[in-house]
């Protein structure tokens, strides 16, 4: 068992992070902090997690959400996608190994996952809308979002969900509220298995390492990591029995990165469309320094005139 | 009529001559689009770089740009398509217009007497005309692609992306494109009036638009 | 179950009809017929036998493998029957069911186990027929998965490695579940793996008190502590001892229930206390007695038969969790007066509402008067919780109760002082067991749940004297141990194996100490575990006969020479030397653990394969009785039960890891993570009957039609028996007509008025239903 946090002291505590410790800030700049916080993990155990969405209850609990009483469609996964009330959801696959013979039920919880190059912040154009503190969390900032929907275009997994209620964009804080009294997140507590489990992201990965050598030791020649480097790794990781194939746990991305399509609207085209605009305004305000208006001349007029007088 | 004048052209005898060249209807579209397009440039901008998202102060912070913006590109779609089915018959290519692109850097330089004549629109204004439409279709179909508080269920996020990018492209050249319109209506003394007062004197006509003074004129005399 | 995977490196296999959530964490999986786990573990059994894969020191030691039984006893394979078989009264005449007793009162044993009398000699006999090939066909696992699973079990045969088996309602709600848990039993005993760390047959509680319920005697059978319940020709208290108090059958043993008489008197102590003396034994005729069983199918066929007046649930809701929905709707539609004690409105107490085909009603013609008593949920007062591994742990409130809801003993307190203040006031029949009742409580209205745990644990009514006269607990304390109990009327204690619990340094039960000095798991400071704060019952067993541990690693209870020590309280003497040869299964007057029933077991000393009252296949193993010839079942329920022409396939219900029963579908966020009611089929019965995931079905057995959602999944797949596939609906059970979630069916419409013949546990997971497209039900 993967030592548990001490419950909290009732009594009220200073947050051990915020403002002054911001790394990015989406649309705007911020001065790196002098000192980083120690960069933290969740980690999520496919092969520990029994489905039973307690995770999803406690997501709920804690953040004051309330899912709607929705419709079965002939699986188990409810909410059957992620929504601004459900942070994180259970997706269940059924999956034959083709090398056993036998069925794997993989249950996989989806969720933010705290990307260290987060594609939402990139896309972001609200400042201060979405800010990534030194430990890792990427984090919303509810007051700041005008609800444009670009984070869900700029993220490589598809996660964030904008409330038709009140148009902002939503997903796992990593509970950063809980994180920053020394708190692990909801679903961590809630997680009757300990599939998921929270800490410093370097003790995660040895913690991975334990159980990947377990799954090993049970047959699971391809279990490993996913903490993927197109992304600079992620603040949420996943142990997996099939390490080589992510997407098999309901289209985990293979290599996710941040869009292509998203790097070129938010670099070259920004920045060239601006040089653009600015040339084209440049080059009149030059042309009509140099070359002056564009005057009718009287004899412009004269010449008219004749033109027209001739009918009378 | 001569495929170089529209309805509406009269020549008003005087001194100087006076021309009417857009029927208030015509300045009516015309200004409710610009100021549209001025609306959506200003907004669009906000949200294209962090550099200019204090425009969304303009119209009451992020969350009403990013929910105006939308509608005030439906409203511009709508005006325009009114602009477009005014002009669109003598926006079309003409022989002389290649002839005045081949002299187009004696406009610039000043030789305007180089030109050939044309007629209501010289091969620039179609340029503008046609960009501009092409843009705004382009414009409204990605715009329409991204406009997720309604239409995020049909299209997949790949496809959104794709969208926000030519969205972003198509807004950059249309505000180019603007600039440029802005800009020869400014250069070219005496345009103005032509959506102001719908009017431009003669003098004006013969210098910049001969051949659709000259076709005013046959078409005066034949009345 | 987790963490022993991940830090001990234990194996899970998991064996259920449906690949659940479980089965996704196994090691391995391997499906079964729904009702043939006699089969299967049968099979288990004979595959140790007959690979001498078995703990042999422990089965002769520790089993009663070594005992003779009598001539009398024989089991016909052909029919299928134990001797002794009354086909009128679908009952045995169980005498002959016993060991050869010799001219000294003693049991003869052969210590060699070869004597074909030998316990041993007649189960491997029993089991011979239990076959791989007949197993699998029966059972439809796969011959080689069977096998996988027999190895692994057999692993643990020896004092090094032990295996746990859990089961739930999976096992106990057949017609034959009390059986189902024996033959594990048996393996277990087999392996040696009973009284050892990590060892026995768990089962998972369905309701966090379910142990406690149980332990205070809320069953029509039993009083508080496992004592029984007197029955009418029980017609004093002396005879009523004299029928549970067990002699030795073996020369030395403890034979713990030779105590029974102190537990006893210290119960009738707690119930009418000074009222109760010996000369008028202790109030026993104050005490009801029972001339037959009065469990659940028997009170509902009596409410059905217009029997009944008024009734009582207690967070009871039967219309929606005792079998044949409708039977249970016409038996309360015959009631004078129903009362729900319960913290939420249920179906039960709605039964007369009209909610279309969910719940059809005719309000109109219902006569039964419904009081609707609110009660607080457990977290509203103060309690104790008692987990399945007996450890009890006290709670304090967390909340306040809402509106004018109550706690559950506040309402049974002003029901009882009402009515004995009406017996006080007009007198009536036989007032004697109410007057009599000490209800000694500070507020007689509402007794405090600590002083009710006092109660349970017993003090001192007379200071008491060790055999030198020396006063060893005063009178009014209380006690710390059953062993100070005294038939004497000077101790009172309502519930024996709780004493301990609440002693005179305190609430035992509310320690929280959670170190665990042996390093083995045992935090014996957390909570009071019954009895004596042991944490492994028989854990004498976790040595060899002379007292050493089994193995180092497995080292628990061991003889240091002068006294047994080591991590758990030992249970046993603890002073008792190896060589006075007592065993370690102190409660068995054999001082042995029994491989071999006696005639403790309605269908038999050995458990044998019976199909479930409603079965799609014969009985393989004997075609003449196909069921339990035991099972008790009323004249009008078997016109109720269908065919295999009518109904292919093999409906089972099960409840789902989102859901409480019928609680959490009154909460929102439960409501959300599964909204609405579902069936669950294989991919094949979905393209047989044209059926689409997500669309609606029908579902229906001779007894009534419930809808739902179709799940159609590749975790259910038919099973192959023999050459006839067998289709498995699956059918989860939270959803109703009150509540926040989406209206659904009670899935008790389908099940069969059966239950097992020792415990009545309804057959809920094994009958038959047919299943077809269909449209939404109109509410």
């Amino acid at each position: 068992m993967y030592p548990p946090l001490p419950n909290p002291g009732t009594g009220p505590s200073a947050p051990k992070f915020g403002e002054k410790d911001l790394v990015r800030r989406s649309a705007s700049t911020v001065t790196p902090p002098a000192q980083r916080q120690t960069q933290v993990a969740k980690l999520i155990d496919v092969s520990k997690c029994i489905g039973c969405k307690a995770c999803q209850s406690a997501c709920q609990e804690w953040n004051d959400l309330r899912e709607e009483v929705g419709t079965n469609d002939g699986t188990y996964n409810n909410a059957h996608d992620l929504t601004p009330a459900s942070l994180t959801v259970m997706r269940f696959t059924e999956w034959d190994n083709p090398e056993t013979g036998n069925l794997e039920w993989l249950i996989r919880k989806d969720g933010c996952m705290h990307c260290e190059d987060p594609g939402c912040l990139k896309s972001c154009p609200a400042p201060g809308a979405i800010v990534q503190y030194s430990n890792g969390i990427v984090d919303f900032d509810h007051t700041k979002c005008i609800g444009c929907g670009y984070c869900v275009k700029g993220c490589p997994f598809n996660i964030p969900r904008i409330s038709k209620v009140d148009n902002k964009a939503y997903k796992c804080t990593l509970c950063s509220d809980r994180v920053a009294v020394g708190q692990g997140p909801a679903c961590q507590k809630a997680c009757p298995t300990q599939a998921i489990v929270f800490g410093p992201k370097d003790d995660m990965k040895k913690w991975a390492d334990g159980r990947i050598a377990d799954l090993k030791s049970r047959g699971y020649k391809t279990a490993g990591l996913y903490d993927p480097q197109g992304v600079g790794g992620t603040h949420v990781m996943y142990v997996l029995q099939h390490a080589d194939k992510p997407e098999i746990y309901a289209g985990l991305p293979n290599n996710p990165r941040i869009s292509p399509v998203v790097e070129l609207w938010k670099g070259l085209t920004k920045y060239t469309g601006l040089a653009v605009m600015g040339a084209v305004a440049a080059f009149g305000f030059v042309h009509h320094m140099i070359a002056g208006p564009n005057k009718v001349s009287a004899e412009d007029e004269a010449n008219a005139s004749k033109l027209a007088g001739g009918k009378s | 009529m001569s495929g170089n004048i529209d309805s509406g052209g009269r020549i008003h005898p005087g001194d100087p001559v006076v021309v009417d060249r857009y029927t208030p209807g015509a300045r009516a579209n015309h200004w409710v689009t610009a100021i549209c397009l001025i609306l959506l440039a200003l907004s669009g901008l906000a949200l294209f770089t962090p550099s200019l998202f204090f425009l969304t102060g303009l119209f009451g912070g992020g969350q009403t740009t990013r929910a105006i913006h939308p509608w005030i590109g439906v409203v511009l779609f709508l005006s325009f398509s009114g602009l477009f089915f005014r002009f669109w018959k003598l926006n079309l290519w003409k022989r002389e217009d290649g002839e005045w692109i081949a002299h187009a850097g004696d406009l610039v330089a000043g030789h305007e007497e180089r030109m050939p004549e044309v007629g209501k629109y010289n091969a620039g204004q179609k340029m503008v005309f046609w960009g501009m439409s092409l843009l705004i279709i382009v414009l409204i179909a990605s715009g329409l692609t991204i406009w997720d508080e309604y239409f995020f269920a049909y299209t997949t996020i790949p496809t959104k992306r794709i969208a926000v990018l030519v969205h972003a492209i198509s807004a950059v050249l249309i505000i180019s494109v603007w600039i440029v319109h802005v800009y020869a209506a400014i250069w070219v003394r005496g345009t103005m009036g032509a959506m102001t007062k719908g009017q431009v004197t003669g003098g004006w006509a013969w210098r910049h638009h001969r051949k659709w003074l000259k076709d005013l004129v046959t078409a005066d005399r034949q009345r | 179950m987790t963490e022993a995977k991940a830090n001990h490196g234990a194996k899970l296999v998991v064996v259920d009809p449906r690949f659940t959530r479980s089965a996704a964490l196994a090691d391995y999986y391997c499906p079964i017929r729904p009702g043939t786990d006699i089969a299967f573990l049968g099979g288990v059994i004979n595959y140790l036998l007959s690979n001498n894969k078995i703990h042999k020191d422990y089965v002769a030691n520790y089993t009663n493998a070594a005992f003779i039984v009598r001539e009398g006893f024989k089991f016909d394979p052909e029919s299928g029957l134990f001797s002794g078989y009354n086909a009128d009264k679908h009952s045995y005449d169980r005498s002959e069911w016993e060991y050869e007793i010799g001219p000294d009162g003693i049991a003869v044993l052969d210590r060699e186990m070869t004597n074909p009398r030998s316990v041993m000699q007649l189960l491997k006999q029993h089991y011979s027929r239990y076959t791989p090939d007949l197993v699998s066909s029966v059972t439809g696992s796969p011959k080689d998965k069977f096998l996988k699973v027999c190895e692994y079990i057999a692993s643990t045969a020896n004092g090094e490695r032990t295996a746990t088996f859990m089961y739930a309602l999976g096992w106990t709600q057949h017609t034959h579940g009390s059986q189902n848990i024996r033959t594990a039993a048996m393996i277990q005993l087999l392996l040696g793996n009973i009284g050892v760390p990590g060892g026995g047959i768990n089962a998972l509680r369905g309701h966090s008190n379910v142990q406690g319920y149980t332990d205070i005697g809320v069953m029509t059978h039993l009083i508080p502590g496992y004592l029984g319940m007197p029955n009418d020709k029980e017609v004093d208290f002396k005879t009523y001892l004299g029928n549970r108090n067990f002699k030795p059958l073996q020369p030395g043993q403890t034979s713990y229930w030779q105590n029974y008489n102190k537990f006893a008197v210290s119960f009738f102590k707690a119930m009418y206390g000074d009222k109760a003396t010996p000369e008028n034994g202790f109030g026993y005729d104050w005490f009801p007695k029972t001339e037959r069983s009065y469990d659940h199918l028997a009170q509902f066929e009596d409410m059905h038969q217009g029997r009944i007046n008024g009734y009582i649930c207690q967070g009871y809701n039967p219309l929606w969790s005792t079998p044949n929905k409708n039977k249970v709707a016409e038996g309360l539609a015959k009631l004078k007066w129903l009362v729900s004690i319960d913290p939420l409105e249920t179906e039960t107490a709605k039964f007369w509402e009209n909610h279309g085909e969910f719940n059809i009603a005719e309000p109109s013609k219902i006569k039964t008067e419904v009081f609707m008593l609110p009660v607080g949920c457990f977290a509203e007062e103060d309690g104790s919780l008692t987990n399945s591994n007996r450890a009890i742990l006290w709670h304090e409130k967390g909340a306040d109760m809402p509106g004018e809801a109550k706690g559950d003993a506040q309402v049974l307190a002003e029901l009882f002082v009402r009515i004995r203040d009406l017996y006080k006031k007009d007198g009536g029949k036989a007032p004697d067991p109410i007057l009599n009742t000490d209800w000694s409580y500070h507020d007689p209205k509402n007794p405090e749940a600590v002083e009710l745990l006092k109660e349970l644990n017993g003090r001192a009514i007379s200071d008491l004297a060790d055999a030198t006269g020396k006063v060893t607990r005063p009178a009014g304390q209380q006690l710390s141990s059953f062993a100070e109990l005294r038939d004497d009327g000077s101790t009172m204690a309502a519930c024996w194996i709780y004493t301990g619990a609440y002693t005179s340094t305190g609430n035992i039960t509310a320690r929280r100490d959670n170190s665990d000095p042996s390093g083995k798991g045992v935090h014996p400071n957390w909570g009071f575990a019954w009895p004596a704060n042991r944490r492994i019952l028989y854990n004498r067993a976790s040595a060899d006969p002379q007292g050493k541990p089994w193995s180092q690693k497995k080292s628990y209870v061991y003889w240091d020479g002068a006294k047994w020590t080591g991590a758990d309280v030992p249970d046993y003497g603890p002073t008792v030397a190896p060589d006075k040869n007592v065993g370690p299964f102190i409660m068995n007057p054999e001082g042995v653990s029994r491989l071999f029933a006696r005639k403790f077991m309605a269908e038999g000393p050995f458990p044998e394969h019976y199909e479930p009252m409603e079965s799609p296949l014969d009985n393989a193993f004997h075609a003449k009785t196909k069921n339990n010839p035991a099972v008790r079942m009323y004249k009008d329920d078997v016109a109720q039960l269908g065919t295999t022409k009518e109904f292919p396939f093999v409906g089972t219900t099960y409840r789902l890891t989102e859901h409480f029963h019928f609680w959490t579908k009154n909460v929102l966020i439960n409501a959300s993570l599964q909204p609405e009611q579902f069936v669950e089929i294989s991919q094949e019965l979905a393209k047989e009957k044209g059926i689409t995931s997500g669309g609606w079905v029908r579902v229906w057995s001779k007894r009534g039609s419930i809808k739902a959602k179709a799940v159609v999944t590749k975790r259910i797949k038919p099973l192959m028996c023999g050459n006839t596939p067998v289709h498995v609906v699956g059918i989860p059970i939270h959803w109703g007509f009150v509540g926040v979630a989406r209206k659904g069916f009670a899935t008790n419409t389908l099940t069969p008025f059966v239950g097992d013949a020792n415990s009545q546990a309804p057959e809920f997971k094994a009958f038959l239903v047919n299943i077809e497209p269909a449209t939404g039900p109109v509410a």
